[in-house]
């Protein structure tokens, strides 16, 4: 598993990369930042106080480098510290009552889109300027669009003028969240509209690039010898072209998560969704700088976390690193 | 990553007025469109602000032009506040447009420098840039634009295209970095060298120009990206909201209920230039891309040969995977790469 591993090392690197940025962000900007929450809230608890300290670096407690110590420890621990704007809640309760939400709409939503995205653009990219390759540009729009544009369009159609979907939030008002049938079954309904945008919105990239990938694989000279043997066009297609396609997908999917966090985080917005993007943007609005801090590590995290299951994915799914593990 | 590089072996041409024209002749039908449309916007960010109506921040207080749907007086109706919707419209065009740009040029010129510096200084130096870019492609990068713009004391035009074109670069950097590799090998590259060429002369007038495809669509990437993420930050209250732009206009349409009042003309129209800018920029690259990549233009000469598709031979030498000679510190630096996974593959 040296590759594995190896890999894990740079994820780590990456997280201990983020972190350091959040450590020195509020530190190197101008003192705004800090004076600005001083300002805002001045009744501030002592506990909220200490808080900041470690979030924020507020009163200079020791020097840069222990507080650089401190301050790893904590993360460490997931201690994000107390909210200012809701004390005396800690911020990683809060975090930990959205995360939920947004990992099952947008880790569904997005699984869906690459695999239809990804199957798309076999069929396209085996029948280059055919019928699925012509739709591409208009598939393109799609995606070109913004996230919230869309979404706001499919409220205001779907919800607002027609009623078949209801507006906003995670589930309807008066439900006590749990697992029972009303609120799994209300949860479901109302994540259905917000899951559409994404899947819409990113279906197209993933079907270009790899109906891109595969014209590369479809020149190849096994392709043709699987076609001049007499192979069954789908055989060719799927275990002969597509196969070998599907590596650099995968990397992209990887790389991609990222772009698609973020346009999730959008959409929770317009859509009042109760996940972690409308938490950040409520952080932005109050000026809750730890809780901004703290929402940007987890998201990171997250992410990582996702690229070592791609990483892992990609061991099993290409023999060339099967036997390279093996031979490790 | 294992890209394959198709690298054309006629060298850049020199740019001529008679072939230009000839080459638009030639360039596909989407790109052409892309073309067109990307040209209507870049007008009305010119002219866009000496022709609107009315003062975009105007707000009227006569109830009756509050809301009002499209008219002969209002094109494109009212705000609630009374507030001309073509003429937010016709400014705001110029402001996105001009971030964009701004922020393509300046992470297209990084991308640039670190790849081309990374391909050529080669080693250590190399994978380190490499992993440094890897490492800000994984960290998801609008959280962190938020962090970087919510702390800010001031959130304006100039910040904006700061953090953007600082977090914009490694994709591209990435990509050049590979291309730089793959031509660094070849012939005129070796003939310069043997003429004395000093090596930044060589990386200026030999190695950048036989790169402008590829540079090209990295900047039309780039732009795209400034523009979604400049107007999401916009959208979400992370910009001078006193100011218009397609963004700030999304913002106050949001934040005042647009949709609720059901006023489609105050959002559909920033949110559909948006899309139209967008999928004119994408239209653009796969032209791009047709153009310069080889393959995807002859795919199109593929024949159906007795029910079967045969695609031309491909006359294009692939330069796939060009590993570059690593020293030890080098070689562990790379081994904590995706990519490194299929090093040595092609010997077994």
């Amino acid at each position: 598993m040296a590759f594995l591993a190896r890999r894990i090392v740079f994820y780590l690197v990456a997280a201990w990369a983020a972190v350091t940025l959040d450590f020195f962000i509020p530190r190197a900007l101008p003192g705004s930042a800090v004076q600005d929450i001083m300002a805002k809230f001045p009744t501030l608890q002592p506990a909220a106080y200490k808080a900041l300290e470690a979030m924020l670096g507020v009163g200079h407690p020791g020097s840069l480098w222990h507080q650089y110590v401190s301050y790893l420890y904590d993360i460490a621990h997931f201690n994000f510290g107390t909210d200012v704007t809701e004390y005396p809640a800690k911020v990683s309760t809060l975090i930990g009552e959205t995360i939920p939400w947004t990992l099952t709409l947008v880790g569904t939503a997005t699984v869906i889109a690459f695999l239809l995205g990804t199957l798309g653009g076999i069929l396209a990219g085996w029948r280059y300027g055919g019928r699925l390759d012509k739709l591409l540009p208009g598939l393109m729009f799609l995606q070109a669009i913004p996230y919230f544009f869309l979404a706001l369009i499919l409220v205001e159609l779907l919800a607002v003028q027609l009623h078949v979907f209801p507006i906003g939030s995670g589930y309807a008002g008066g439900l006590v969240p749990g697992w029972n049938w009303a609120f799994i079954s209300s949860a479901v309904l109302h994540s259905l509209l917000p899951a559409a945008t994404i899947v819409i919105t990113s279906v197209a990239g993933w079907m270009l690039q790899m109906r891109n990938v595969m014209i590369t694989t479809v020149g190849e000279d096994y392709v043709l010898a699987a076609q001049a043997k007499g192979l069954p066009e789908r055989r060719v297609v799927f275990n002969y072209a597509a196969r070998n396609a599907l590596l650099p997908q995968l990397q992209g999917f990887g790389l991609a998560l990222g772009f698609v966090v973020s346009g999730a985080i959008i959409m929770e917005i317009v859509f009042s969704y109760p996940g972690i993007g409308l938490l950040l943007v409520n952080a932005v609005t109050s000026d809750d700088y730890p809780l901004m801090q703290a929402i940007f590590l987890v998201i990171t995290f997250a992410v990582l976390l996702a690229n070592v299951l791609v990483d892992i994915v990609i061991v099993f799914a290409d023999p060339r690193a099967r036997t390279k593990e093996a031979a490790a | 990553m294992s890209l394959v590089l198709p690298v054309s072996t006629t060298p850049a041409a020199p740019p001529e007025a008679a072939r230009s024209l000839g080459r638009w002749r030639r360039m596909p039908a989407n790109a052409k469109a892309g073309a067109i449309i990307l040209g209507i916007f870049v007008l009305v960010a010119v002219i866009g602000p000496e022709v609107s109506p009315y003062d975009p921040s105007y707000q009227n207080p006569s109830p009756a032009e509050s809301l009002r749907p499209p008219s002969a007086a209002h094109l494109l109706g009212t705000t609630v506040s009374g507030q001309d919707v073509l003429s937010q419209l016709l400014v705001g065009i110029r402001l996105t447009l001009e971030l964009a740009l701004v922020v393509g040029v300046v992470a297209t010129v990084l991308s640039v420098v670190v790849g081309v510096t990374a391909a050529t200084l080669g080693g250590f130096w190399d994978e380190s840039l490499l992993l440094l870019s890897n490492v800000f492609l994984v960290i998801p990068a609008l959280p962190l634009l938020v962090v970087l713009l919510g702390e800010l004391p001031q959130k304006g035009q100039t910040p904006t295209i700061l953090v953007l074109a600082g977090l914009g670069w490694p994709w591209g950097a990435r990509v050049i970095r590979a291309q730089t590799l793959a031509i660094r090998g070849r012939d005129f590259i070796a003939a310069a060298r043997e003429t004395g060429e000093r090596t930044w002369r060589i990386l200026a007038f030999e190695v950048v120009p036989n790169e402008v495809g590829l540079i090209a669509a990295n900047f039309v990437n780039t732009v795209l990206y400034a523009i979604g993420a400049s107007v999401a930050l916009a959208f979400i209250g992370l910009a001078n909201l006193s100011s218009w732009s397609l963004g700030t206009m999304l913002y106050w349409a949001q934040s005042q209920d647009a949709l609720q009042l059901g006023a489609w003309w105050w959002y559909v129209p920033p949110g559909l230039a948006v899309a139209l800018i967008g999928t004119s920029l994408v239209l653009l690259n796969t032209g791009i891309d047709q153009l310069t990549n080889p393959r995807l233009r002859d795919a199109g000469g593929a024949k159906r040969v007795a029910g079967r598709r045969v695609l031309p031979a491909d006359p294009t030498p692939v330069l796939a995977d060009i590993e570059p000679r690593r020293g030890p510190v080098a070689a562990f630096l790379h081994s904590f790469s995706r990519s490194s996974l299929l090093d040595g593959n092609e010997q077994r």
